[in-house]
């Protein structure tokens, strides 16, 4: 089963990131099309209406992409770790059934009338509505959170007669501390993702010399909610999930900051390789002390390295860990400095005038998407080698009956349809773009074309 | 608690059967009844609000098979591994296709979508009809409940089995007309002028069809599940159900020529409900079939789900369930009467 476990999980990642692509910006922007709206009920005229129906449409096209490529990822704890969810349905089907349940009904129902019915409804109704659908898209995190968090902290199960494991105790397993944690962590990030994205095309808009009123909208709004996010995601969201990770995966924080040795007054790792053959970090730069405060809150707090836990326990890919965690810690440090110095221009009143900042707002956009995805990497292969931390070793969860090769035949199918859809997707946002926000029609939708 | 959940994932997918069925019938149809690009936006808007919706039911009902039959679930959707990713490649195709279409006001780029909508939608009751024939002819069950199964064999229905033989791919077509049908009954009632016309002059002679695969597939399965029938005397809710099937094609057929398309639609809603909990209620408790050794069958006593943890699902499905369907009422209040085809550009 070697080779299979392999193409196992390469398809599951691969689906997984391609498909989160759609959603990190979906829930982002649910949030920022509810302060949209909010705004423009309070200010009465049409300014924030108008940016909010553009933002919609950006919002439609993303979520038709992240429904479709979303019901796979659901199958796929079937069809690809069949004997995982023989030993963990019990437990995290609650969790998977309650997203249908209470977010997509939700969020399937509300969109049509955000989307196409502004006219039909009032101010209030269609606020309404995005009010839904921002509660539907943050409650579907909130049920794929809690299912991670059982995988990576089980609390509140049993282990039944056969040895698979069983609910013990719901409120313990849905209000997982880990969960809280990595929830506000993950939410405030998809903010940042989406703040950026309002904040290029803003940039964008001004540099074309186009939709100049609605362009400084967008960089008024995608800078302050920019710079607010960016700070929450390091502080407190971040921290607290590091503290996690500390406590109740040790090995994981050992491998994330390449640290082999264990022993107290740890440094902070910035840069190095890990060298986990010679059992070593190369080239180190580090900050004295800090690990150990940041991880346990004291100078003299022990910090364990890799040595102090058997191989067999270590995650099993100790370079992609590091590297991914130090990517995702780094951009994050940039995208908090980058909103910072737009907030500052803004708050001088020189932001639309500066050149070399809105150049760098218009193409700092991929960043955050990169940071979380480097972030997701760091929690999935820090959990490893274990699919419930622990409990449960992933190469113990795969299918039992399906064989490598047919894994790469729709691995690769998925990539075929997944380019295409990408290209489609793209043309379509683009498209969208070129349009940009226009005033509402008789009817109630955003006219053009 | 084992009877209770299979009753709640039975309806659940039932109303997936009954809900996106009609839209899988409209996507086969709409190449043949909607011929203008303003007469296919009239059938897009029809179901546009709705599709996305019908489509969570799929996923819900799978929810509740996890939480309710996790070893069901975890054995029958990695032995039919092949056929599930068909089944998600043409359910990404159906949604873009619907999503897609309306953004771009070109001849070439609606109708490739049109086709990819209507390929899309032909396929998938096919899909989801072998599916439902690979249950009840049986699957070649091993002692820890695993199969393997390849796409086809020599189409005998008989062990060595495939995925597709004669009797799932007769039961796929089955599916197909009945959702066809269903979605000519959908179509007629909720659009107007030359599509209902159409639709409407379809509506019998297809239920015609329906009516003979009917009985067809009723024989088939005589000869392929000796134990189905058989069970059948001594099921009052099965016979039952089926009555009501039956009751609601009559419906059909009755209502449609006398322009009451919304008791048509209801009708054949009524057969297609009817149908799909009269054939669960007959095969009950086996759920996944052992097509050698009936002990090997996977049944809702043997492979049932923990009852303390299905106790705290009756809770949550207590409040979600409730609210689902306020939802869906909202939707096609807001969105009652005929469908209107947007003007250029704005919606579907």
């Amino acid at each position: 089963m070697g080779d299979s476990l392999f193409l196992h999980r390469l398809q599951f990642a691969f689906t997984l990131i391609y498909h989160y692509l759609f959603p990190v910006l979906t829930m982002g922007l649910a949030f920022l099309i509810v302060v949209m709206k909010a705004l423009g009920l309070r200010s009465g005229g049409e300014r924030w209406n108008d940016a909010a129906r553009f933002w919609i449409r950006i919002f439609g096209i993303n979520f038709a992409v992240g429904v479709v490529t979303g019901i796979p990822m659901e199958f796929q704890f079937g069809t690809n770790w069949a004997r995982f969810s023989r030993y963990a349905g019990n437990v995290i089907g609650h969790t998977l059934a309650m997203e249908g349940l209470f977010a997509f009904f939700l969020e399937s129902s509300f969109l049509s009338l955000l989307v196409f019915g502004e006219k039909r409804l009032s101010r209030a109704g269609h606020f309404a509505a995005a009010v839904a659908l921002f509660v539907g898209s943050w409650l579907s995190g909130y049920f794929i959170i809690t299912t991670n968090a059982f995988m990576q902290h089980p609390v509140g199960f049993r282990v039944g007669p056969d040895g698979s494991l069983l609910l013990a105790d719901f409120a313990a397993f849905l209000f997982n501390p880990w969960a809280l944690a990595q929830y506000a962590h993950n939410m405030t990030s998809t903010v940042v993702t989406a703040s950026f994205v309002v904040a290029a095309l803003g940039a964008f808009y001004l540099l074309q010399g186009r939709h100049l009123e609605q362009a400084r909208l967008f960089l008024k709004l995608g800078t302050t909610a920019g710079l607010i996010s960016s700070v929450l995601v390091a502080f407190p969201t971040g921290d607290t999930q590091a503290k996690q990770v500390a406590r109740y995966q040790p090995v994981a924080l050992a491998a994330m900051e390449g640290r082999f040795e264990s022993g107290p007054r740890a440094g902070l790792t910035m840069i190095g390789q890990p060298n986990v053959r010679e059992r070593r970090l190369d080239n180190p730069v580090t900050v004295p002390l800090i690990l150990s405060v940041l991880a346990f809150g004291h100078t003299a707090s022990e910090v364990q390295g890799l040595n102090a836990f058997p191989e067999r326990d270590w995650p099993d890919n100790i370079e992609l860990l590091y590297y991914a965690f130090h990517i995702m810690a780094g951009l994050g440090t940039i995208l908090i400095a980058i909103m910072a110095v737009a907030n500052l221009l803004g708050w001088m009143g020189r932001l639309e005038k500066s050149g070399p900042m809105l150049w760098v707002l218009m193409l700092a956009f991929p960043f955050p998407y990169i940071a979380v995805i480097a972030g997701w990497v760091t929690t999935e292969l820090g959990r490893q080698p274990w699919l419930v931390y622990g409990l449960f070793r992933t190469a113990q969860g795969s299918s039992p009956t399906v064989h490598g090769g047919t894994v790469l035949f729709t691995l690769l199918g998925f990539c075929g349809l997944y380019f295409v859809l990408g290209v489609l997707f793209l043309f379509l946002i683009a498209r969208e773009i070129g349009h940009g926000p226009s005033p509402v029609s008789p009817r109630g939708e955003a006219a053009h074309v | 608690m084992s009877e209770l959940w299979y009753a709640i994932a039975v309806l659940m997918l039932t109303a997936y059967v009954v809900l996106d069925g009609f839209d899988f019938g409209t996507g086969a149809l709409h190449l043949f009844v909607a011929r203008t690009d303003p007469e296919r936006r009239q059938v897009l808007a029809a179901i546009g609000p709705y599709w996305d919706g019908n489509e969570v039911w799929l996923l819900a009902a799978g929810g509740a098979l996890f939480v309710g039959f996790p070893k069901i679930l975890s054995s029958g959707i990695s032995g039919f591994y092949f056929a599930i990713f068909l089944v998600l490649w043409s359910l990404v195709l159906r949604g873009i296709a619907i999503e897609f279409r309306s953004h771009v006001n070109d001849t070439i780029w609606r109708r490739t979508w049109d086709l990819g909508f209507g390929v899309a939608s032909i396929l998938l009751p096919v899909f989801f009809g072998a599916a439902l024939g690979n249950l009840i002819r049986g699957v070649p069950l091993d002692a820890g409940g695993w199969f393997e199964l390849a796409l086809f064999t020599d189409f005998s229905a008989k062990d060595p089995v495939g995925i597709l033989d004669w009797y799932t791919v007769l039961v796929g077509v089955f599916a197909l007309a009945a959702l066809v049908g269903h979605g000519a009954t959908f179509l007629s009632w909720k659009t107007d002028g030359p599509v209902q016309e159409r639709t409407r002059r379809l509506v019998r002679p297809l239920h015609g069809v329906i009516a003979g695969l009917w009985i067809a597939v009723t024989a088939a399965t005589a000869a392929v599940n000796r134990d189905l029938l058989a069970a059948l005397p001594g099921r009052p809710l099965a016979i039952l159900l089926a009555s009501a099937a039956a009751a609601g094609l009559v419906t059909v057929f009755v209502a449609s020529p006398r322009g009451r398309d919304r008791a048509a639609f209801l009708g054949s809603s009524v057969f297609l409900a009817g149908l799909s909990m009269a054939t669960a209620a007959c095969v009950f408790p086996v759920m996944l079939r052992s097509i050698s050794d009936p002990a090997l069958s996977l049944t809702a006593y043997n492979a049932g789900g923990d009852p303390t943890g299905l106790r705290t699902a009756l809770g949550w499905l207590a409040i979600g369930l409730p609210l689902a369907i306020l939802y869906f009422v909202i939707v096609f209040r807001v969105h009652r009467g005929k469908a209107v085809a947007a003007a250029d550009g704005e919606g579907y």
